[in-house]
């Protein structure tokens, strides 16, 4: 496909809310820091500019990734900053781009390659499965896989069919891979250097519903974000409310409503799905217990259950009432004319919580 | 209707098999030690193949694919390339990789179900074995690639086998080398079966090579149990691919002698005549026949590599055999550079896995 997408745009009200500490002192040199007002995709063009500056072995691949920027844009300009050799439009194969990215990164290279949309990493799923995921094990660290795969996700920008999916578990049940989906501009930017710099093979998911529905100031300072913490958004005392990706705006919005009616929801951003941060989720809970999880994924074997059933393994004590997931419904991702229908809700993940809430 | 453009394929054989010359012989063949270490290795090949049935019929082994009859490939492959080429086999490439510093020991931990069989050895850049078909042509590619872009001269050379043509990653590959130019020879070991599916069922196309003419590559065909041959044609596309960064495809023309694996029988599917008539064409037999003619070997000689290889190999079985267990942990302490600690607890219990429950304290 060759098509660019832009959803609306509204500024930042939650910037204070980020976790974003001063610049690490081992990185900077040449690059000036620099803040800049900017929307999700910018902030990992802005990550993609910043690191291809500071490490020459980054190099970016992809389809439509070089003249063109990609068709939302995430790879604007490289090309024409870093040259050619070094942001190469690849032909139209996902399969090919999976094996060239793990070829290239078992030679030294940083390959931080696109998969144009979740639809269609189906057909690089055997070379990230079978080998970026396993190549340390498989030579008992002699070689490594330091990619990045970048992959747009999520539904709730009216794209045609096999543009909206949400398979974060399907990726997530692969051991030897990392799997991230970043909610805001700030922690897109921390997150993409972390996983570039990661020395084995990260699956980086775009929510593209949120590319650009808030700007934030984001530092362009080098600073990396932490592959295996959870982030938390809100601190309360009455529920753990978990979820990750283009839904933490729905979640952000429920917990404000609900402080204002007295209730103090603590909301946790998993964004690191895999290794899974249950620490965070676990101690949180057992302050409040009691917890919500929300997810765009299909319900059945989502990550939601996964972190239910580690709160049933950990913290059956501490809950005070049944946890409950606010989901994707087991179906077919609708077209885009009822995808609304099939994406959670502010409204579902509130009545979720007074659920929980009236629990006694 | 014109024609528009006109392609063929060239095919090479020097050595028919008898051991007789079709064609003048190629420069390179005045090296002696080079065409008796094509033999000797090819030799050693055999008789490790043996070896490691042997090991799998008396349970020491798991599955095995022999390359029974198709030594000449691996052989002149891992002959022709340069210490810093790059080498991204399949699983009918033991030959090479052993020239090119892997184990006899290290192939049959490999087979015996240890991962160490896949360290080969610890500075060399050449990519493991790929089980599912055709996924190392691709990645073959990305290492092409990134010795273009770090602006080396070394090559890759990769191979595969007939039925991987069949996948689209082999096309795939193909079609990019061609784009990028890049500095790689594809290597197609055409041993005529996919299991028990005949190369007739893979293609209509009469060679494999013309799918190069597809990628706008170079491509031969080449009696690939004719070691003269296969010799000449794998050096010269990786001198191309050296001097002149072009890829090249090469279908090299064997027989597979064995069953596809030890777990395979092949004699389901396989006329014993059409086996028979094969063994005809085998390229040790024919390569042995040529070094008589030329006055370069001779029983003793023989006499000697076999027992010279024999006790190698056995050296590499006792070698295998009294190989230390590696920790239970080690299942999951190469899973990532640094172990995320979600997973330290798992890791813990990988250690006293069919231990007592722990009523006390928390089992994760």
């Amino acid at each position: 496909m060759n098509m660019s997408f832009s959803t609306s745009h509204s500024p930042n009200t939650d910037c204070a809310a980020e976790p974003h500490e001063s610049p690490s002192p081992e990185i900077g040199g040449e690059i000036q820091a620099d803040d800049k007002e900017c929307v999700l995709v910018e902030a990992i063009n802005m990550a993609l500019h910043y690191e291809m500056a500071r490490d020459d072995s980054v190099v970016v691949l992809g389809e439509d990734v070089a003249t063109n920027g990609g068709v939302f844009r995430a790879t604007l300009d490289l090309k024409q900053t870093f040259g050619a050799a070094r942001v190469l439009d690849t032909p139209l194969a996902e399969s090919l781009i999976g094996g060239l990215s793990i070829g290239m990164a078992t030679q030294g290279l940083k390959p931080v390659a696109e998969i144009q949309f979740m639809g269609f990493m189906f057909a690089a799923l055997e070379q990230l499965t079978c080998h970026a995921a396993r190549m340390r094990n498989r030579t008992r660290g002699r070689l490594a896989c330091p990619l990045v795969v970048r992959i747009p996700c999520g539904g709730g920008i009216h794209a045609p069919e096999h543009h909206s999916e949400s398979t974060e578990a399907l990726l997530a049940h692969t051991p030897g891979l990392r799997v991230v989906i970043p909610s805001s501009p700030i922690r897109a930017y921390g997150l993409l250097l972390a996983a570039i710099r990661d020395p084995d093979p990260v699956i980086f998911l775009e929510p593209k519903r949120i590319y650009r529905a808030q700007a934030q100031r984001v530092c362009n300072d080098g600073q990396a974000l932490p592959l295996d913490t959870c982030f938390t958004l809100r601190e309360g005392e009455d529920i753990t409310l978990v979820s990750w990706g283009a839904l933490i705006s729905e979640c952000t919005q429920v917990a404000d409503q609900m402080l204002e009616q007295g209730i103090a929801v603590e909301l946790i951003d998993v964004a690191t799905v895999s290794p899974l941060d249950i620490a965070t989720i676990l101690q949180s809970v057992a302050k409040t217990g009691r917890c919500v999880i929300a997810h765009e994924a299909p319900k059945t074997g989502g990550i939601g259950g996964e972190i239910a059933a580690q709160l049933a393994e950990h913290a059956l004590l501490d809950l005070k009432a049944p946890v409950l997931r606010v989901a994707g419904y087991d179906t077919i991702m609708p077209y885009a004319k009822k995808e609304a229908l099939y994406l959670p809700s502010a409204a579902q993940i509130s009545s979720a919580i007074q659920q929980v809430l009236s629990f006694a | 209707m014109r024609g528009r453009q006109q392609f063929s394929i060239h095919f090479l054989q020097y050595l028919d098999p008898e051991g007789n010359l079709d064609l003048p012989l190629p420069e390179w063949t005045s090296d002696e030690p080079l065409l008796l270490s094509i033999y000797e290795n090819m030799v050693l090949a055999r008789l490790l193949d043996q070896k490691a049935v042997a090991l799998q019929r008396t349970g020491q082994m798991g599955t095995y694919p022999s390359i029974l009859g198709q030594e000449a490939i691996s052989v002149c492959t891992g002959l022709a390339m340069a210490k810093n080429d790059v080498l991204v086999p399949y699983y009918r490439d033991a030959p090479a990789q052993m020239i090119r510093g892997m184990s006899a020991a290290e192939l049959f931990m490999y087979w015996g179900g240890d991962e160490r069989g896949g360290n080969l050895n610890t500075t060399s850049r050449d990519l493991p074995i790929c089980v599912p078909i055709a996924t190392q042509l691709t990645q073959a590619a990305g290492v092409a690639t990134a010795l273009k872009i770090k602006g080396e001269d070394s090559v890759v050379v990769t191979s595969c086998g007939d039925g991987a043509t069949s996948k689209g990653d082999f096309m795939e590959a193909l079609n990019l080398a061609g784009v990028w130019d890049l500095p790689i020879v594809f290597v197609i070991n055409n041993n005529r079966w996919a299991i028990s599916v005949p190369l007739a069922q893979q293609t209509r196309a009469p060679t494999l090579a013309q799918k190069a003419i597809a990628a706008g590559i170079e491509g031969i065909q080449v009696d690939g149990n004719d070691p003269i041959a296969v010799y000449e044609v794998i050096s010269q596309a990786i001198e191309r691919a050296r001097e002149h960064k072009t890829p090249t495809l090469i279908e090299a023309l064997s027989y597979r002698l064995s069953d596809h694996t030890t777990a395979d029988d092949a004699s389901r599917y396989r006329d014993a005549d059409e086996l028979k008539a094969h063994w005809q064409e085998e390229p040790i037999h024919r390569f042995q026949q040529f070094l008589h003619q030329q006055g370069l070997w001779d029983r003793e000689q023989e006499k000697a590599l076999q027992s010279h290889c024999q006790q190698t190999l056995d050296q590499a079985v006792e070698q295998y055999l009294a190989a230390e267990e590696e920790p239970a942990t080690a299942i999951i302490d190469y899973l990532h550079a640094f172990l995320p600690y979600s997973l330290e607890g798992q890791r813990s219990a990988i250690q006293h896995k069919d231990a007592p429950v722990n009523t006390e304290g928390e089992s994760r």
